[in-house]
């Protein structure tokens, strides 16, 4: 087990240093100048220019820049933005934990009422309640979440009145919880479909029948026995999930005003503030590798069959 | 799941291989052919294709259904909601947008941007994948650690983010610097589940007969392997190409898809947004014809799934 932790440990480095080194790449290669852009239409004064450029490691071949920066990620420092002047980890600070909440809101519904929804359909396989929930998860697969956004806001914030159409105060759980649901829509359409093949594929399984036999009671055959052996592929996909809520909730910010990492993102993306976008990706890329790698651990308490060499 | 979506496809194929007497003649007409018999008689499959060869043929020839220029702006139409029956005949039926725009025309003009970057989105990533990951698997070794520690890197990169990036660096965009964003993140997927399928196809006895009989790697690996790993390949696909059709709606959304000028879904959303209240019908149309595409899209990717993929017949 250690040694296996270790050795994952070993590999996520050339792809912790590959992702980043793709973004910072891709970021960096975007047209304009943004030392020249601070002096917009006034005259630019090549002193300051050159000594900004200097100090901001412009002036430096790019795998420099990028080493530079490396190495300050890993004491902590993600650099300044100019555009703003803030620094890096205080913008990370103040947006990462809404976009944290948000994405948790999502995760759990996703978790319990997409396993809620799979287990329903599963367990009736080809009856109406798997009929319903096979054309309700389609649909929300097929309707964007800008669509499912702007419809959901409309339908509850505004005509129904039941919550509030935007967020004011995104440490009230209760105004995250319209946004949660329209972010985890599409996954939690994907852990129903999930849950509901494997459940369906491990009903037929030797096990569950000698459980049956054994005369144990439906609970535990279907709690114990059925969901523990059910829950890989949907974890598999829950692991990888977490950090793409995160990524993805870029629209759904800007749809419900959540002042989060995705609206953060989206400024910075616009206004060239090359310094955020590389720190907030390579945050969300640590979260990535972070959570397929306790994915990977969950396997095994989940299936003592599993065993890491 | 695509590893074992990979594992059943490659049961099926050796269940076939010990059916069949000739295997490099027989085994891919079996697998096909049963997958087109049963997909011609799944509902779903029916409904799905011929919704998808309407929207084709919208996205080729929009003038068949519509004479209205979408481009055209009557400011005497401003909002005007539908229906309007003083102007029956045209195409007024879905209403007119902000600048007087015809909304149907609009939205079946729309078609065809979505529609190619759909397809060529998929087409792009399904080859590129293909390739990466049948190399991966063929040849193992340094290889395969090069190309999948190369996949693993792409594949932390989160695609709506990656392609805003990417599609910023472009100063004008067209449907194609959008297809090259998303082929560029997207390949990763495909490029696993395709090494996973070959690793199990390349052992099977019939390519150890190809090769004993003189077959060279080219050929074994487009006339032998390749039929037989690319299943799954085509599952995923055509479930994907939904997907993709809703990010580039997204992408445009957001302002960084299309250029405003374009004719396209996610721009008509992206505008019809401010006036959800007043005018509705502006934001409706466009989202109910792109959720339409994406909806038939991925039914047909779960037909074809069900038919590939005997296990769970």
């Amino acid at each position: 087990m250690g040694r296996y932790v270790a050795r994952r440990l070993l590999q996520m480095i050339p792809v912790f240093i590959g992702t980043t080194l793709l973004i910072f790449l891709m970021v960096y290669s975007l047209p304009g100048d943004p030392v020249r852009a601070l002096w917009g239409d006034r005259p630019v004064d090549p002193v300051a220019l050159n000594q900004l450029r200097h100090e901001y490691w412009f002036d430096r071949p790019v795998l420099l820049q990028y080493w530079h920066y490396i190495s300050n990620v890993f004491t902590g420092n993600f650099g300044t933005s100019f555009v703003t002047g803030r620094k890096v980890t205080d913008v990370i600070g103040e947006s990462f934990p809404v976009t944290l909440r948000l994405a948790l809101v999502a995760f759990a519904i996703e978790i319990v009422i997409g396993l809620a929804l799979g287990l329903l359909s599963g367990l009736n396989r080809g009856k109406i309640a798997d009929k319903f929930v096979l054309g309700l998860t389609l649909l929300l697969i097929s309707v964007p979440v800008f669509v499912l956004g702007y419809i959901f806001q409309t339908v509850f914030g505004n005509q129904l009145g039941w919550v509030t159409p935007t967020v004011q105060d995104s440490n009230d759980i209760s105004q995250l919880i319209l946004p949660g649901v329209v972010l985890g829509s599409l996954s939690f359409a994907y852990v129903a479909r999930l849950s509901r093949t494997s459940i369906a594929e491990n009903m037929r399984a030797d096990y569950i029948r000698t459980a049956v036999a054994k005369g144990l009671p439906r609970r535990r055959v279907i709690g114990v026995h059925l969901l523990r052996n059910s829950l890989i592929p949907v974890v598999t996909f829950l692991g990888t999930d977490l950090g793409a809520l995160m990524g993805g909730a870029i629209v759904t910010e800007g749809i419900f005003n959540v002042h989060g990492i995705g609206n953060e993102l989206y400024r910075s993306i616009n206004q060239s503030d090359n310094a955020t976008v590389v720190g907030i990706v390579t945050v969300l890329v640590i979260i990535y590798l972070v959570t397929s790698l306790v994915v990977d651990l969950l396997y095994a308490a989940l299936d003592p069959r599993i065993r890491y060499v | 799941m695509s590893e074992a979506l990979t594992t059943e496809t490659a049961l099926e194929d050796k269940v076939a291989t010990e059916a069949a007497p000739n295997p490099s003649q027989d085994r891919p007409r079996s697998l096909w052919s049963d997958a087109w018999r049963d997909l011609r008689r799944n509902p779903v499959f029916v409904v799905s294709g011929l919704l998808i060869l309407l929207l084709l043929v919208i996205a080729a020839v929009p003038s068949l259904f519509t004479s209205v220029d979408p481009k055209f702006a009557d400011l005497a139409h401003h909002y005007l909601k539908p229906p309007n029956y003083s102007h029956i005949g045209q195409a007024d039926w879905f209403g007119y947008d902000g600048q007087g725009r015809s909304v149907y025309s609009r939205v079946l003009y729309g078609a065809r941007a979505s529609i190619i970057v759909g397809v060529c989105t998929t087409f792009g990533v399904a080859v590129l994948g293909a390739l990466v990951g049948m190399f991966a698997g063929y040849y193992g070794g340094w290889l395969d650690s090069l190309l999948s520690r190369l996949t693993d890197v792409f594949f932390g990169v989160p695609l709506l983010l990656g392609a805003i990036v990417i599609l910023n660096a472009f100063t004008h965009r067209t449907v194609w610097s959008v297809v090259v964003a998303m082929v560029l993140l997207g390949w990763t997927q495909i490029a696993r589940v395709m090494r996973g399928s070959v690793i199990t196809v390349k052992q099977q006895d019939f390519v150890q007969a190809a090769r004993a009989l003189g077959a060279g790697t080219g050929r074994i690996l487009f006339r032998h392997i390749l039929p037989n790993a690319v299943a799954p390949v085509i599952v995923v696909s055509t479930i994907a190409l939904g997907g993709y059709i809703a990010t580039e709606a997204t992408l445009s959304y957001l302002g960084i898809g299309l250029p405003p000028s374009a004719v396209s879904w996610g721009n008509d959303i992206s505008s019809g947004q401010t006036v959800i209240r007043t005018a509705p019908h502006v934001l409706f149309f466009p989202s109910a014809m792109l959720s339409i595409t994406v909806l038939a899209f991925i039914m047909l990717g779960d037909a074809v799934r069900d038919a590939l993929d005997p296990k769970l017949r």
